[in-house]
């Protein structure tokens, strides 16, 4: 008998106070209360090159009842972002020593870009990142991808609409022999326009999340992720279309979350 | 102009699609996104730039570009060097950055 599939709300683009670009108010405490308050059962969090914000946000996230998967946006050697997901902390380490042996060793001007700060639960400053994180890493998208697989993680190229840092913006068009586990569009498109234009996309999953870097975004766009559990093998599944599973990109449209004042 | 001529006078490295260097040069494009190249560059203009990847070629052919130019020592991936040869669209490479480049490229055209 098949297990039963449940619909979970899920925003997989998030970043935290380690992304230079994220604001300060952007702890992993504030975003998980932030997501469990609007009616989010999962997120990721995806900084800028960098996973070291994933773990203390995943035990903020068991000890309240959200699912945190853990995630990086990598910038590959095209300015392509990428999305990466992980199942575990050897999964994460590995690919963290990947970022630190291919991210430039080029030092981040805070005044400039931003803070790049690790925080832990109680939102004290344990860390900061030395490098500057906006930068691409020397390896390119099929480079990524077979690191990403390697270590048993999934790759999903970021808002692959979008008119920067995307594979559109610097690859003209998504390359119809990409290999990926899905494509992440942002809230200025849908699947089906996006399929209306480029046919040969359809053979992808497609997720849509906020890439929020300011509190009140996280939740402004999310999936519906039909799944038996909130576990990274069933979004695994999830994204393969296995066993029933799908991701429903479209909900969100009619049914925008509370906003929390 | 011919993009023989400009491989002779810049001493570039011919990587592949050599079937295409008696080509006229109507003019140059600088940009390393694909998307504006696609956009904004003309038919038979020579195309610099520092992306390497397979997209690159695919370009090219759509827009019906003289040649591409890879700069400062970059070389293209066997697959992208197949395709152009098969279309007779060149595939150069300089030692040289950007600017260089297409300063040269600029007195060349203008001469």
């Amino acid at each position: 008998m098949p297990e039963a599939l449940h619909p979970y709300k899920a925003d997989l683009h998030i970043h935290t106070v380690l992304s230079p670009c994220g604001d300060l108010e952007m702890s992993p405490t504030a975003i998980v209360k932030r997501a469990l308050a609007r009616g989010l059962d999962m997120i990721a969090i995806s900084d800028h090159n960098t996973t070291r914000q994933v773990k203390v946000a995943q035990k903020i996230g068991r000890e309240s009842g959200l699912f945190v998967l853990g995630g990086v946006e990598v910038t590959s050697q095209e300015e392509a972002h990428c999305l990466c997901y992980f199942a575990d902390d050897a999964q994460l380490d590995a690919f963290q020593e990947f970022l630190d042996i291919h991210l430039p060793k080029i030092p981040n001007d805070e005044d400039r870009f931003g803070y790049q700060l690790i925080v832990d639960e109680n939102e004290e400053i344990v860390g900061e990142e030395e490098y500057h994180l906006l930068n691409a890493i020397d390896v390119d998208i099929d480079g990524i991808y077979d690191e990403v697989h390697r270590i048993g993680g999934l790759f999903v190229p970021a808002h692959i609409n979008k008119g920067t840092t995307s594979l559109t913006s610097q690859l003209g068009f998504v390359p119809p022999d990409l290999r990926a586990d899905g494509l992440e569009i942002n809230f200025r498109t849908t699947k089906s326009e996006t399929i209306k234009k480029a046919a040969y996309l359809k053979r992808f999953s497609f997720i849509t999340d906020s890439d929020a870097h300011f509190i009140d975004n996280v939740g402004d766009v999310y999936n519906v992720i039909y799944m038996a559990h909130r576990n990274f093998d069933e979004f695994r599944k999830a994204l393969a279309g296995d066993d029933g599973r799908y991701i429903d990109t479209d909900f969100f449209r009619e049914h925008k979350l509370p906003k929390i004042i | 102009m011919k993009v023989r001529d400009i491989v002779e006078a810049l001493n570039l490295k011919v990587l592949s699609g050599e079937s295409g260097l008696d080509k006229e040069v109507e003019g140059c494009y600088v940009s390393d996104l694909l998307s504006d190249v696609m956009g904004n560059a003309d038919m038979g203009c020579l195309w610099v730039t520092l992306q390497t990847h397979k997209n690159v070629m695919a370009i090219a052919s759509l827009k019906e570009l003289a040649a591409v130019i890879l700069v400062k020592g970059l070389d293209a991936s066997e697959d992208t060097k197949e395709q152009s040869n098969e279309e007779g669209i060149p595939f150069l490479s300089t030692d040289a950055e950007t600017f260089e480049t297409a300063g040269k490229i600029y007195q060349l055209l203008n001469a």
